[in-house]
C-alpha cells in the first residue's frame, strides 16, 4: 500500500506516460494509413453485456427517461449498430470498465483499443493485428514472425490431448498431473472451467515468446460473440494474441445472426442466474441492427495498457496507468 | 462463521486452509482473455510455516481465521509452559513447547515478544529482533585480545550458544541477533 502522503502523485513515470502517448499517436496513424474511421460510442449503456463472466459498473441516471445504466465493458455493441448503418471499417480508443478485476495485469477502469474491419475474415483480421503490435513496439522491442497456433494444437503441445473432444474427466487427469493446486476437486467442475485452468497456468506462460502467437479456432462452447464454423466438431472463430505469456487482445469472426445471438443471450441470463449474478438487460438495439444486416466482418480488442507495459518493459499494467485504481 | 470472497483476497489476509489458521502471502488475479478467472494464492501455514500455492476460481469464498498478533511480556516458564501478561491489562496466558519451539531460548523476564493467537490460544512466539543476555560460561580466551577476530562459543542465562569475541568473559551482557543468532555488540545494564 502507498503512503498516504504519497498517493497524490502518478503510479506511472513521467517518461512511461510520454512513451504512450507515442503509441497512441502511432496508433491513430496506423488506422489513418488504413482509411480506418475513428469513432466514439458512449461509455454509458442502458444495456449491458450477459457474459457471465464479466461484471458491469452499475449507476444511475436522472432525468426524462431515468433509470439503470451501466459503464461499458467494452464498446462491441454500439459499434456494430454503427457498421450495421453502414460507417465501414471503424476503431475507437477507449476507456471500459470491469468489476472484480483487479491485479498486476487488471485495472478495474482500463483502455482498450477496439476495431472492426470490413470483409475480413478472423484470420486476415489477426494478421493484421499481429501488424500493428509490431508497428507500436517498434522502437522498443524487435518482435520474431508471429507463431500461428490452433487451440486444439496449443493444448495437444502443452497438456497431450484434444481440448475439443476431451470430457471434464480426461481434462481434470492433466490438471492432476500438471500439479495445479485447484481448491476444488476437479471432476466436479465444467470442462470449460478446467480449459480455462489449464490455458492460464499452463499454456499461457509458453505463448508468445520473443514473435506474438496467434492463437485461433476455440471451443464452440466459449464462442462468446464470434461465429461458429459447422466443422467436426464445430470451432468458434475467435482468436487471442500473446506476447511474453501476456494476453494483449481477444477477437471474433463476428456473429451476424440476430436469431443466434438472442439465444445466446438468453442462455448467458440463463447461466448468471445460477451463481446469483444479476440479471443484464441484453442489447434490444444490437439486436435490431443484427436483424437489419451487419456486413460480413471481424473484430479485436487490444488491452493498450499491457501493450505499454511490453513497450515500456515493465511487468505490472499499474506501471503505465498514471491513476491506477487505489489511486483513483 | 465469517468467510471472504476471493475479491477480499490480500497479503496478510487470515484464512483457514486444509484445517489449520494460514495467512496469504501473494496473490495473483489471472482470467484468460473470456472466460473463468482465478486468484492464485501463495499462502503460508501459521502452524509449520510452510507457503504452499493454490488456485481458487473467482467468486469463491474461504473461512475466515480468527488470528491476531498481540505484544505480551515474558514472565517465567515452568515444565511445559511458558507465561505471558499483557502489560496493559494484565491478562496472562500460557504458551505450549509448539508455539514458542526454538525460540525458548531468547525468552528473558520483562521481554516483550509477539504472540500470534488463534482463536485465542497462542500459536506462535516472536522474541523481539534484538535481546540482551548475560553470558553465564565461556572460555577466558586470550587476554589483550580486542580485535574481535575469531570467535568461542558462550552459553547466555537464558541456555543459548552463540558465537562471541575472545574478549568476552563470563558475567559480561551481550546483545544478540534472534533472528541470525549473531552476536552484535557487548552491552552495560
Amino acid at each position: 500500500m502507498p503512503e498516504p502522503n504519497t498517493v497524490w502523485r502518478p503510479a506511472a513515470s513521467l517518461e512511461v506516460l510520454k512513451l504512450r502517448a507515442r503509441m497512441i499517436a502511432r496508433i491513430r496513424a496506423f488506422f489513418a494509413e488504413r482509411g480506418v474511421l475513428e469513432v466514439e460510442t458512449p461509455a454509458l449503456s442502458a444495456a449491458a453485456s450477459t457474459d457471465v463472466h464479466l461484471h458491469s459498473f452499475a449507476c444511475r441516471y436522472t432525468g426524462p427517461g431515468d433509470g439503470a445504466l451501466y459503464l461499458h465493458t467494452s464498446p462491441e455493441f454500439p459499434m456494430k449498430r454503427l457498421i450495421a448503418a453502414g460507417a465501414g471499417s471503424i476503431y475507437q480508443i477507449c476507456k471500459v470498465f470491469r468489476d472484480r478485476e483487479a491485479g498486476r495485469l487488471h485495472n478495474p477502469e482500463f483502455t482498450l483499443l477496439e476495431w472492426y474491419r470490413i470483409g475480413f475474415d478472423h484470420h486476415a483480421l489477426m494478421e493484421e493485428a499481429a501488424a500493428l503490435i509490431a508497428d507500436t513496439l517498434a522502437g522498443s522491442r524487435a518482435l520474431g514472425t508471429p507463431e500461428k497456433l490452433s487451440y486444439r494444437e496449443a493444448f495437444e503441445r502443452h497438456c497431450g490431448l484434444d481440448p475439443h473432444t476431451a470430457d471434464s474427466a480426461a481434462l481434470a487427469a492433466v490438471v492432476r498431473a500438471k500439479a495445479i493446486p485447484l481448491s476444488a476437486d476437479p471432476l466436479r467442475e465444467e470442462a470449460d472451467t478446467l480449459r480455462d485452468l489449464l490455458l492460464t497456468h499452463t499454456i499461457e506462460p509458453q505463448l508468445g515468446r520473443g514473435r506474438v502467437t496467434l492463437l485461433y479456432d476455440y471451443p464452440a462452447s466459449q464462442a462468446a460473440l464470434a461465429r461458429i464454423r459447422p466443422c467436426d466438431p464445430p470451432v468458434a472463430e475467435r482468436f487471442e494474441i500473446y506476447l511474453e505469456g501476456i494476453e494483449l487482445a481477444n477477437g471474433f469472426h463476428e456473429l451476424n445472426d440476430a436469431t443466434e445471438q438472442r439465444a445466446r443471450f438468453l442462455r448467458d441470463l440463463a447461466r448468471r442466474s445460477i451463481p446469483g449474478l444479476p440479471a443484464m438487460p441484453m442489447d434490444e438495439r444490437l439486436l435490431a441492427a443484427l436483424t437489419h444486416g451487419l456486413p460480413e466482418c471481424s473484430g479485436v480488442a487490444l488491452g493498450v495498457d499491457r501493450l505499454a507495459m511490453l513497450a515500456a518493459g515493465v511487468t505490472s499494467v499499474q506501471d503505465v496507468i498514471a491513476f491506477p485504481i487505489e489511486r483513483a | 462463521m465469517a468467510t471472504y470472497s476471493t475479491n477480499e483476497f490480500k497479503a496478510g489476509l487470515k484464512v483457514m486452509l486444509d484445517g489449520d489458521p494460514a495467512a496469504i502471502v501473494e496473490n495473483e488475479f489471472v482470467k484468460p482473455g473470456k472466460g473463468q478467472a482465478f486468484s492464485r494464492v501463495k499462502i503460508r501455514n501459521l502452524k509449520n510455516g510452510r507457503v504452499i500455492e493454490r488456485t481458487f476460481k473467482s467468486g469463491d469464498t474461504i473461512e475466515a481465521a480468527d488470528v491476531v498478533d498481540v505484544e505480551m511480556q515474558f514472565l517465567y516458564s515452568d515444565d511445559q509452559f511458558w507465561h505471558f501478561m499483557n502489560p496493559e491489562s494484565y491478562e496472562q496466558l500460557a504458551a505450549d513447547k509448539n508455539a514458542v519451539g526454538d525460540n525458548a531460548k531468547w525468552l528473558k523476564e520483562q521481554g516483550v515478544c509477539i504472540i500470534t493467537l488463534w482463536n485465542g490460544v497462542p500459536l506462535t512466539v516472536e522474541p523481539p529482533n534484538t535481546v540482551t543476555l548475560k553470558v553465564v560460561e565461556t572460555d577466558p580466551g586470550l587476554k589483550g585480545d580486542t580485535s574481535g577476530g575469531g570467535g568461542k562459543p558462550a552459553t547466555l542465562e537464558t541456555g543459548a550458544v552463540v558465537r562471541v569475541p575472545l574478549f568476552v568473559q563470563t558475567g559480561e551482557l551481550v546483545k544478540v541477533n534472534t533472528r541470525t543468532g549473531e552476536y552484535l555488540a557487548r552491552a552495560k545494564e
